[in-house]
C-alpha cells in the first residue's frame, strides 16, 4: 500500500477513535460522575438519572460504542482494500 | 434435599465438566499452549474472555460492595466495563495484527530490547500474582462455607482442579473450560437475581425491577432504600459518600487497568483475524454487561432485604442463614445495650451488627428464602468465576517464564516440545505459589484486585498505547516509563495501603487520591516520563518504524503470526 493511502486510512481511523472516545468520556465521567448530582433531579421511573448513568446507562452505551466501531472499521478496511480475505 | 447435598452434586458435576473439557482439548504444541492454536471463534473467545475477566471479585464481592457503597459502587461498574472500550478501540486489533504470544513479547519486539522485555515480564508477574492471590482466597471463602471443609483444604481442592486443566490444556484447555465456566457462572448469578426481582418488584428483569416499585405499593424501591438509609444514619443510597475526585480517579484507574491486564490482552491473540479481535471484545463486553448491569440491582435488593430482616428485630428470632454465617465469623452481633434487639445503624458506637461485604452475594438466596438448589448453584458459580480467572493468570505467569525468559533470553535454541515442558513446569510452580497466597491471604479479595489494576494501569497501558500510536517512541522511553510508573504506584500502595512506613489515614493521601485510584497518577507519570525520555534519545531503528506501520492495518495478520 502506498504512503498516501496508508496515511489517509490511519487519519480516518484516528478520527473514529476520537469521536467514539469523546462519547465514552461524556457518558461515564460526564453523566455518571461530574454531572451526576445535577442529573439526579431528573428521574426515569424510579431512577435518578445521574445514578442510572453511573450504574446502568454507561454500560449499555459502552457496548453500543464497540459495535459501532466494529462496523465503521470493517467498512473502512474494505474501502481502503486492507481487509482480510477469508 | 439439604444445601450440603445439593452443593456436592452441583459443584461435583461442574468440576467433572471442567476436567472432561481439559482432557478433550489438551495442548499438543506451544502454539496450542500459549494461544490455543490461534483458531478460537470470536463468540467463544468473547465468552472465554468474560469468564477469564469476571473473577471472584466480580461474582462474590462486587454486588456486596455496591450494596454497602450505593452510588459509589459506580467506580467498579463503570471502571470494569469501560476498559473494554479502550481495549477494543486502542489495543486488541493492533496486538492481534502483531500476532505474538504475550504482552512482554510485544514490548520486547516493539522496543527492540531484552531489557524492556524483562521489565514487562516483571510487571506481568507482579500484576498476575497480586491478582491470583485474591482468586484463591475467593475459592477458600466459598468452600469453607458451602462444603464445610477447612478453608485451607478448600484452597487445595481449587489448586488441584486448576492444576489439571491449566497444566494439561494450556490456553486451549483454558479457553474451552472458560466457555463452560461462563455459562455456569452467569446462570448462577441470574437465577437468584431474577427470583428476588420477582419477589420484591414483580418484574422478572432485575435491571428494570431495580427502578420499579415495591410489590403491592406505589413506592419506588430506590426511594424506599434511600429512606431506610437516612433513618439509620447512612448517606442516601443513590448519592454515595466518596469525594468526586476520588470516584473519578478510581474509575479511571480501573478502566485503564482492565485494558492493561495481561491475561485479558492475551485472549485477543487467540482469534484468527484482526476483525475477529475487534468483534470479540464487543462480545466479551456483552457477556460481561449481563452480569454487570444485574449486580447493582442485586445490591439494592440485598440491601433492602437485609435492612428489613435484621434492623430492630429480635436476635432470637433471626432466620437460619444468620447463625450459619455467624459460624464463619463473617457476620457478628454484639448486643451493646443488652436489649436482645439488633441495632444496625451508621453510628459505630451504637451499631451492633458487623457484616463482611463478601457474604452478600453468597447469602443473598438464603436471605430471600430461595430453594436449596439455588444456594448450591451460587456456590458453583462463585467457584467457576474464581477458577477461570486463576487459570488465565497462571497461564500468563507460566508463559512469561517459559517464553519470554527461557526461550527469548536464556535458551533460544530450545525445541518446541522442551519449551512446552518448561511451560508446564512453570505452571506447576505458579499453582503452588498461588495456593500459598490462598492460604496466607494478603488482604481482602476486592482490595487486592484493585491493587493489581493500579499496577497494570501504571505499567503496561502507556507502553502499549505509545508503541502503537507514537511511532517515535523508543526503548529508552518505554523502559524508564514502565519502571517509574510501576515504582511510584507500588511505593504509594506500600505507604498508604499497607502502612509499611507507619500508620496513615486518608488525610495523608497525595492530592486526596486513594490508593485504589493512584494507578491513574502512575499512568500519567509513565506517559510523561516515556515521552520526555524518548524525545531526548535517538529515534527507534527503521525496521521498528516499519513494524509500527505494519500493525496499523489489518491485512496479513495470518502471516504475521508465523514469524
Amino acid at each position: 500500500m502506498n504512503k498516501e493511502k496508508m496515511k489517509a486510512y490511519w487519519q480516518r481511523n484516528l478520527l473514529y477513535l476520537v469521536v467514539l472516545l469523546i462519547i465514552w468520556f461524556l457518558v461515564s465521567y460526564g453523566a455518571g460522575i461530574l454531572f451526576a448530582d445535577a442529573l439526579n433531579s431528573i428521574r426515569i421511573g424510579g431512577f435518578p438519572l445521574g445514578f442510572w448513568f453511573a450504574q446502568q446507562g454507561s454500560i449499555y452505551v459502552f457496548v453500543i460504542l464497540i459495535f459501532v466501531y466494529v462496523s465503521l472499521m470493517n467498512k473502512l478496511d474494505k474501502k481502503f482494500d486492507v481487509d482480510e480475505k477469508e | 434435599m439439604d444445601v450440603q447435598t445439593w452443593t456436592y452434586i452441583i459443584v461435583g458435576t461442574t468440576f467433572a465438566i471442567y476436567i472432561g473439557i481439559a482432557i478433550w482439548s489438551r495442548a499438543g504444541s506451544t502454539k496450542d499452549f500459549y494461544v490455543a492454536g490461534g483458531g478460537v471463534p470470536p463468540l467463544a473467545n468473547g465468552m472465554a474472555t468474560a469468564a477469564d475477566w469476571m473473577s471472584a471479585a466480580s461474582f462474590i464481592s462486587m454486588a456486596g460492595i455496591i450494596s454497602f457503597a450505593g452510588y459509589d459502587g459506580a467506580v467498579y461498574l463503570m471502571g470494569w466495563t469501560g476498559g473494554y472500550v479502550l481495549l477494543a478501540l486502542l489495543l486488541a486489533p493492533y496486538l492481534r495484527k502483531f500476532g505474538k504470544f504475550t504482552v512482554p513479547d510485544f514490548i520486547g519486539d516493539r522496543y527492540y530490547s531484552n531489557t524492556a522485555r524483562t521489565v514487562a515480564v516483571v510487571c506481568a508477574l507482579f500484576v498476575s500474582f497480586t491478582y491470583v492471590a485474591g482468586q484463591m482466597r475467593g475459592v477458600g471463602v466459598v468452600f469453607s462455607r458451602f462444603l464445610e471443609v477447612d478453608i485451607n483444604n478448600g484452597v487445595y481442592i481449587g489448586m488441584f482442579i486448576v492444576f489439571i486443566y491449566a497444566v494439561l490444556g494450556g490456553m486451549k484447555g483454558i479457553t474451552y473450560t472458560q466457555v463452560a465456566q461462563y455459562v455456569i457462572l452467569i446462570f448462577a448469578f441470574m437465577v437468584p437475581a431474577i427470583f428476588i426481582s420477582i419477589q420484591l418488584t414483580n418484574n422478572p428483569i432485575p435491571q428494570l425491577g431495580f427502578g420499579g416499585t415495591i410489590n403491592g405499593s406505589e413506592t419506588y424501591l430506590l426511594d424506599k432504600l434511600n429512606g431506610l438509609h437516612e433513618e439509620l444514619g447512612f448517606a442516601a443510597y443513590t448519592d454515595g459518600s466518596k469525594a468526586l475526585i476520588d470516584v473519578f480517579f478510581i474509575t479511571f484507574a480501573l478502566m485503564v487497568g482492565t485494558a492493561g491486564l495481561p491475561h485479558v490482552i492475551v485472549r485477543f491473540f487467540t482469534v484468527p483475524k484482526v476483525s475477529d479481535a475487534r468483534i470479540s471484545a464487543g462480545y466479551a463486553l456483552v457477556f460481561i454487561a449481563i452480569l454487570y448491569t444485574t449486580a447493582p440491582a442485586v445490591a439494592a435488593f440485598a440491601r433492602t432485604n437485609l435492612i428489613q430482616t435484621v434492623s430492630n428485630e429480635k436476635y432470637a428470632s433471626m432466620p437460619g442463614w444468620f447463625s450459619n454465617w455467624e459460624k464463619t465469623g463473617l457476620l457478628t452481633f454484639t448486643d451493646k445495650n443488652e436489649d436482645g434487639v439488633i441495632q444496625y445503624v451508621a453510628d459505630a458506637e451504637k451499631n451492633e451488627l458487623v457484616i463482611d461485604r463478601d457474604i452478600m452475594v453468597l447469602a443473598n438466596p438464603e436471605i430471600a428464602n430461595l430453594p436449596n438448589w439455588v444456594v448450591a448453584l451460587v456456590a458453583a458459580g462463585g467457584l467457576a468465576a474464581a477458577l477461570s480467572t486463576a487459570a488465565g493468570l497462571l497461564l500468563v505467569i507460566s508463559t512469561s517464564v517459559s517464553h519470554d525468559l527461557i526461550k527469548k533470553q536464556f535458551a533460544p535454541d530450545i525445541s518446541d516440545s522442551n519449551e512446552l515442558w518448561v511451560a508446564r513446569g512453570s505452571a506447576v510452580v505458579a499453582v503452588v505459589i498461588a495456593g500459598y497466597f490462598g492460604i496466607n491471604p494478603p488482604g481482602f479479595v476486592a482490595a487486592v484486585v484493585a491493587l493489581a489494576f493500579g499496577l497494570a494501569a501504571a505499567s503496561f497501558f502507556p507502553a502499549i498505547i505509545l508503541g502503537i500510536f507514537y511511532q517515535r517512541m523508543n526503548k529508552e522511553g518505554a523502559i524508564a516509563g514502565m519502571i517509574s510508573g510501576l515504582g511510584i504506584t507500588l511505593l504509594y500502595m506500600l505507604i498508604f495501603k499497607f502502612n509499611l512506613f507507619g500508620d496513615t489515614t486518608s488525610a495523608d493521601w497525595w492530592f486526596g487520591v486513594s490508593p485504589e485510584g493512584f494507578g491513574t497518577i502512575g499512568m500519567l507519570v509513565n506517559f510523561a516520563v516515556s515521552i520526555t525520555v524518548s524525545s531526548l534519545t535517538k529515534a527507534p531503528p527503521q525496521e521498528v518504524q516499519e513494524l509500527v506501520d505494519h500493525i496499523r492495518f489489518p491485512r496479513g495478520a495470518g502471516e504475521a503470526q508465523n514469524h
